[in-house]
């Protein structure tokens, strides 16, 4: 491990300068990088589950629970990642985002918007200078199975266009043939293309498997710069968990005593109802605590998320439920 | 001698502003769920008797130290007709019921449980004190679960080990504590019945609420009257019962004091015994343990009802390499814990069942600051009314004092240090007790060696206080002897 300033040379040779940053180590040996990530500890399946299903048992009520779901609906990454995504969708759905209930103008505009690369000049130009950020998934979202050079091609594209926040994927075939160095460079790589953008590791969890495979993975991440890990791509059978988000969450409130970086976590795919939502939060509560319970540093994931989480709010606030076509599709 | 790890106040309060900004509202389960009687008879002989005939104390409940319901104290003829009526039944009935017979019933009881386990739930939390998320998610359900298992047993004797045609003992004497009153009472009632016992059972004085609930079941399911007969009273009820010629077996949970005088008692006399006491759990930490799921272990093992648990894991075992970062953890775990009414969905630690235990805890703690041991206690506000303790670390622990040796039954956990797995196991056995102790360690090999060496009745591998209807449970040495649960749990019962 040293301090110092590290220049990767990239496949089409133009080289990347990687900014040194303040309180983090930086790698520059595979060795170096293992010994940091063999002082993780090990994560007992079982236990962790269960401290899962004992969070879960949390109650929310009255004003815990309008809260929470308000704060839940600012935390949304409303998304759209289909191939069939057009201009016009992407457009709908920013509109969505910047005002979630046309109906009711006290809804708080959701996080951002999550589109492909080529999306993003269309979402850039609807959403403007509004909050809302524009994220944008990249390095060959969400297989990344492409060289290094189409990566940093892809995610410079994207940021050119607009994009403030990146959703990048890790080489989960390096990762697991043992090859993390290839997977921290990578990293680091496409941090230092973002410039100002925040960088979203998506880590894939449903191919990595096992719990230790996820701190590891979440703890890589964080080390080469990441400013959010981020569970899936929502493009594979097992995308986000709560056990799962435990651990994530547990890596991140570590890794902020350790380095005293705040890294965000995001949570994607699957997750639908309010009450899937309110358990996370739970989760976040009670596992990193208050930093983390903002959109700067916890994200969902989700496209269909929305409308329920607005149509619990109605009922929070009226006492009755909606029709579900109060909500626009989109 | 050791460098003291000093955690001071200070740093509590750090650790509180690093918890969670979502403040739960109150979420509480409604108490006229539980819908108690003013006042109870005895249950003999398939009737409650009138409450008229009988002197009688309040139950109350601890976290509001209001009277919930009269209850009737039963004396030394009460105790003869329950005997009577349990010897009866046995002769005329139960001996001669059979096996699929005596399940069909245990299956009835188990089912009625579930049915009823809201109830059972609420009236366990307003009886005992203990949080609403633990009765209805531990203590009901695996009061059921137990009654289901041994419904298996009962046509099913002959292949249980102990012989070709194994035979009951005839009428049992049951007395079961506070701490888990219906757990407690399906642990011993159901391995009871399923090998073709009777019953007298008396409830702890403080708590007899569920066990009389589960009285109006008992009927509910039809059960033949006086298979189960249920005496609430103190502890001359129980004496009587210990005491009483016609009863076979005696079976006795609570603390190492009582059972040492019930063996006294029953001495010469022929009666079948098993006890199960005190215990003062170790919980092993070596340095490769999985730190988060270790440290959710030892709050598991020590808070989890009140830490008034026989095998609670009251002493902390912990490899010097890692002691401030567990006690870090530890502490803000502590500290992130939430204390209060028991009815509240959300609340983790519940009040203290009674008065009298409530001052054993000051008492014992306090002789912890004496000793000169160093005291962290968490900064959670506790109710006016009602009888609290905050849960409680101790640091700097010597293995003389006596909050290492004494079981306290609350929530105060006593954290050690060793350097060797050898170490480990030495500090771990230096007690007179042997009921549970904890391993925690991603290492195999090492749980194993440990595991091994401890002397206790019940040891738990990267998780504590794990209960399960098929896995024996008991102590050696002063935590008693005699197995609860599993094919184990059998003998107790049979003429073996």
């Amino acid at each position: 491990m040293t301090s110092s300033a590290l220049r990767l040379v990239t496949p089409d040779s133009t080289g990347i300068e990687i900014p040194t940053r303040k309180n983090l180590p930086t790698f520059v040996t595979e060795s170096g990088l293992r010994t940091e990530l063999k002082k993780l500890s090990g994560i007992d399946a079982v236990g962790a589950e269960a401290r899962i299903a004992k969070l879960s048992t949390r109650s929310l009520k009255k004003e815990t629970k309008k809260y929470a779901i308000d704060l839940a609906i600012s935390m949304v990454d409303l998304t759209t990642l289909e191939g069939a995504d057009t201009a016009g969708r992407v457009a709908s759905l920013c509109t969505k985002a910047m005002h979630p209930d046309a109906n009711n103008l006290s809804v708080p505009s959701v996080a951002a918007v999550c589109v492909y690369p080529d999306m993003v000049a269309n979402a850039r130009a609807v959403i403007g200078s509004s909050p809302v950020h524009v994220a944008s998934v990249s390095t060959a979202f969400p297989s990344g199975r492409a060289s290094l050079a189409v990566k940093l091609l892809d995610t410079k594209d994207a940021v050119e266009a607009g994009a403030d926040e990146i959703d990048m994927v890790i080489d989960r075939g390096a990762f697991l043939s043992g090859n993390l160095f290839k997977v921290y460079e990578e990293i680091v790589a496409v941090k230092a293309v973002c410039g100002t953008a925040h960088l979203k590791v998506i880590l894939e969890t449903g191919e990595l498997v096992t719990y230790d495979n996820v701190r590891k993975a979440s703890w890589l991440a964080m080390l080469a710069g990441a400013d959010f890990i981020k569970t899936s791509t929502g493009k594979v059978g097992v995308n986000a968990t709560l056990p799962v988000a435990l651990v994530m969450l547990e890596a991140v409130r570590d890794f902020a005593e350790e380095y005293g970086e705040l890294v965000g976590v995001k949570v994607a795919g699957g997750i639908r109802t309010t009450k899937d939502a309110l358990k996370y939060l739970v989760v976040v509560n009670e596992t990193a605590g208050s930093s983390w319970l903002t959109p700067e540093y916890f994200r969902f994931g989700a496209s269909s998320l929305l409308n329920d989480l607005l149509l619990q709010r109605t009922k929070q606030l009226s006492g009755n439920y909606a029709r579900p076509d109060r909500f626009s599709g989109d | 001698m050791l460098d003291p790890i000093v955690l001071v106040e200070t740093d509590m309060e750090s650790l509180h502003s690093q918890l969670g900004g979502l403040q739960y509202d109150n979420a509480p389960e409604s108490a006229a769920i539980a819908k108690i009687k003013k006042e109870y008879g005895l249950f003999i002989n398939g009737q409650f008797t009138s409450p008229k005939d009988h002197k009688s104390f309040f139950t109350i409940n601890p976290a509001t130290e209001e009277k919930l319901s009269k209850i009737s104290q039963a004396d030394a003829n009460d105790v003869d007709a329950a005997v009577q009526s349990a010897k009866r039944a046995y002769e005329k009935v139960w001996s001669k019921t059979t096996g699929p017979e005596r399940a069909k019933y245990l299956f009835r009881i188990a089912r009625l449980i579930q049915e009823r386990s809201r109830e059972l739930a609420v009236t366990e939390t307003l009886d005992n004190g203990k949080p609403i998320r633990e009765t209805r998610d531990i203590d009901v359900p695996l009061a059921a679960a137990h009654f289901f298992y041994y419904a298996g047993w009962a046509d099913k004797l002959s292949f249980a080990g102990y012989g070709a045609d194994p035979k009951p003992i005839g009428v049992a004497g049951q007395i079961i504590p506070w701490n888990f009153p219906l757990l407690m009472a399906a642990w011993k009632l159901a391995p009871a019945l399923a090998a073709g016992n009777t019953c007298v059972l008396k409830p702890a004085e403080t708590t007899p609420l569920t066990a009389l609930l589960l009285a109006e079941i008992l009927q509910q399911a039809e059960l033949p009257d006086g298979v189960v007969n249920i005496i609430t009273g103190d502890g001359s009820t129980g004496a009587a019962l210990v005491e009483h010629p016609d009863v076979n077996k005696i079976a006795f949970t609570g603390s190492t004091g009582v059972g040492r005088m019930i063996q006294q008692r029953i001495a010469g006399s022929g009666k079948h015994l098993t006890l199960e006491l005190g215990g003062k759990g170790a919980n092993i930490v070596f340095e490769d343990a999985p730190i988060d799921e270790m440290v959710e272990g030892i709050i598991d093992g020590i808070f989890f009802n009140q830490g008034h648990v026989c095998c609670a894991g009251s002493r902390l075992l912990v490899q010097e390499s890692i002691a401030e970062d567990v006690l870090r953890r530890l502490m803000r775990r502590v500290e992130q814990l939430r204390v209060g009414d028991p009815m509240d969905k959300n609340t983790d630690v519940g009040a203290v069942n009674s008065a009298e235990q409530l001052a054993r805890i000051s008492e014992l703690t306090a002789t912890g600051e004496e000793e000169g041991a160093t005291r962290l206690t968490s900064t959670c506000v506790l109710p006016s009314k009602g009888f609290w303790f905050p849960p409680t670390v101790f640091t700097n622990v010597s293995q003389s004092h006596r909050i290492a040796r004494e079981e306290i039954f609350g929530p105060v956990l006593s954290m050690l240090t060793f350097r060797t797995p050898e170490e480990a196991v030495q500090k771990a056995n230096n007690t007179n007790y042997g009921l549970a102790c904890g391993v925690w360690s991603e290492k195999g090999s090492r749980t194993l060696w440990v595991a091994e060496r401890l002397r206790a009745g019940v040891i738990w591998a990267n998780t504590y206080n794990k209960f399960d209807p098929t896995s024996p449970f008991g102590g050696v040495r002063e935590s008693g002897f005699g197995r609860e649960g599993g094919r184990q749990g059998l003998e107790a019962y049979l003429n073996v």
